[in-house]
């Protein structure tokens, strides 16, 4: 597939005007085949999964399930049963940290003085969850702070994860520079002291083949929306031995094995993690999802992403006042250029490239706390995918270049 | 009017050369704005005597359009009771929520009312209403 398939296969691309989308860190747009797999559900098998004792319920839990295994196939993750579908990658996350409060069990034990290590690049949800966890279980919140380009040495990894750390969570790839976090050696590290790790793969699913069973981590999060599916559905992983000691903290409809008047017991996994009616639209638009990213395969997914980046990142070198996050090397982004433009806010750079019909976002991207490592306040974030192109960049750097013009100076 | 001839035209002025964007000594009121989206944070003084606005500055990290309104603010209330301050912020926050339209209503509002097609672009209207909203705070 070329990049003229892909957007053939994008009804955004095939309007008359669209609109250079370059915010597909935030999220991407959907093929067709997506789309068409969450309408057929709704139009042909919608039913209530699990509970009909009729032939639609099956279909309806049948192509849920298959959702299941064709998710755990695109992470190379051989039992299905430790994919927990969810809403999306916070939720993942806030159900690892509310799940390990709510279970009484000696390997989810964190004590005053114990450590949790997050890395200072974390977007909010790989934070807040872990600033809860260690507020009340009185746990001390460490951060491993990378290098001006992104990377978190050798040396920090060893220094900040101790024999006293009991989690660590980490991104895969950040969502401000697009550095790809050692999460191996990170894993590892945490493994020598018996630490659990969470690891956000939000950023990563797109852009990289992620072989959740070699990293040897034991949670994955990341949402469909990230990775050309439906909002509203997202995935975590967790090692099934983990998973089964874990109590689940929403409660009620299908979760439950046996219900007396006053206890129950819940179902066997992923179900006890999966309560109420669950978004199998979603699910059906995310495997579809997962089979046209295989389809598009990621050798193009990688090249293409990295020499719109580096004609990003060259264009951008020809301006005045420009300063670009992270590494200098493009095919370390990832296809995420973050930057700030001398005297000229983020917001006011965003709604002027907005005139000219280009999408890209301002702000702290919900990682304030990066935001301070680097000195700002917020900045632009230009993120792109493999179904953009050399003329959108054109346009984005021509339009990127009379900014500081429109600014006044 | 677009977005560039606001720049261009008003708000550009205001940004790059604030005249009420400084450090005061000894305000009476200190209060700070922020807006948690994006990150904005201004901080507003005022000096109030026998209830008029008799200097009024602010500091803090804001966009063009945040820092070019505060300042239109302050060039407008400086000088004013209090209940006229009042008044004022009333008639910004119609015209942004786009209930007030017309324009010699608009007229006390001075360059403020420059802003009024904010209304149409939802993503900047906290930041056009950050310095108001904060004085709006200050005064009740």
């Amino acid at each position: 597939m070329t990049v003229h398939d892909i957007r053939h296969n994008i009804s955004f691309f095939r309007q008359e005007r669209p609109p250079v989308y370059f915010d597909n860190s935030a999220t991407t747009q959907q093929p067709d085949e997506v789309i068409r797999a969450v309408i057929n559900f709704s139009r042909y098998t919608n039913a209530n999964p699990f509970r009909g004792l009729y032939d639609l319920s099956g279909e309806a839990t049948a192509v849920y399930e298959a959702a299941r295994k064709k998710v755990a196939a695109f992470l190379n993750i051989s039992d299905p049963r430790q994919i927990v579908f969810t809403r999306n990658t916070t939720e993942s996350i806030n159900l690892v940290a509310e799940c390990i409060l709510r279970t009484n069990h000696s390997r989810f034990r964190i004590d005053p003085g114990d450590r949790i290590v997050v890395t200072v690049s974390e977007h909010h949800s790989n934070l807040l969850p872990w600033q809860r966890l260690a507020r009340i279980t009185g746990a001390r919140l460490v951060f491993m702070e990378p290098d001006s380009t992104g990377l978190i040495t050798d040396a920090e990894i060893e220094s900040r994860i101790t024999d006293r750390t009991k989690l660590v969570a980490a991104a895969h790839v950040s969502n401000v520079w697009g550095r790809v976090n050692p999460i191996d050696k990170i894993i590892l590290r945490a493994r020598s002291v018996g630490a659990l790790t969470v690891i956000d793969g939000a950023q990563a699913v797109a852009h990289m083949k992620v072989d959740v069973r070699n990293t040897g981590c034991d949670f994955y999060a990341f949402s469909g929306h990230k990775m050309l599916g439906p909002m509203g559905i997202g995935v975590l992983f967790g090692r099934a031995d983990l998973l089964e000691q874990l109590d689940p903290f929403l409660s009620g409809g299908e979760m439950i094995e046996y219900v007396t008047r006053e206890s129950a017991t819940y179902a066997p996994i992923p179900h006890k993690f999966e309560a109420g009616t669950v978004n199998a639209a979603g699910a059906a638009g995310l495997a579809a999802a997962c089979d046209y990213i295989d389809k598009i395969g990621f050798d193009y997914i990688k090249s293409q992403v990295n020499t719109l980046t580096a004609e990003v990142m060259n264009g951008m070198r020809e301006m005045e006042g420009i300063t670009v996050y992270g590494s200098r090397n493009p095919s370390e982004h990832n296809g995420i250029v973050s930057f700030s433009i001398a005297g000229c806010h983020p917001h006011d750079v965003a709604s002027i490239l907005n005139e000219d019909h280009i999408c890209v976002r301002a702000g702290h991207h919900c990682a304030q706390p990066l935001m301070q490592f680097l000195g700002i306040g917020s900045c632009v974030r230009c993120s792109l995918y493999a179904y953009n192109t050399h003329r959108e960049v054109s346009r984005f750097i021509d339009c990127l270049s009379r900014v500081r013009k429109v600014m006044g100076y | 009017m677009d977005l560039k001839n606001l720049y261009r035209e008003i708000v550009n002025d205001h940004n790059l050369h604030p005249a009420h964007k400084y450090e005061m000594e000894n305000p009476d009121i200190v209060l700070r704005g922020v807006n948690p989206t994006c990150g904005d944070d201004i901080t507003l003084m005022l000096k109030i005597m026998d209830d008029t606005v008799t200097e009024g500055s602010f500091t803090g990290s804001s966009c063009a359009i945040s820092t070019a309104s505060a300042d239109m603010m302050l060039d407008n209330v400086i000088g004013l009771k209090t209940d006229q301050a009042r008044n004022l912020i009333r008639k910004f926050f119609g015209m942004i929520d786009g209930d007030i339209t017309d324009d010699r209503e608009l007229e006390a509002l001075n360059d403020a009312a420059c802003l009024k097609d904010i209304a149409r672009m939802p993503a900047r209207v906290k930041c056009a209403l950050l310095g108001w909203s904060t004085l709006k705070d200050i005064l009740g």
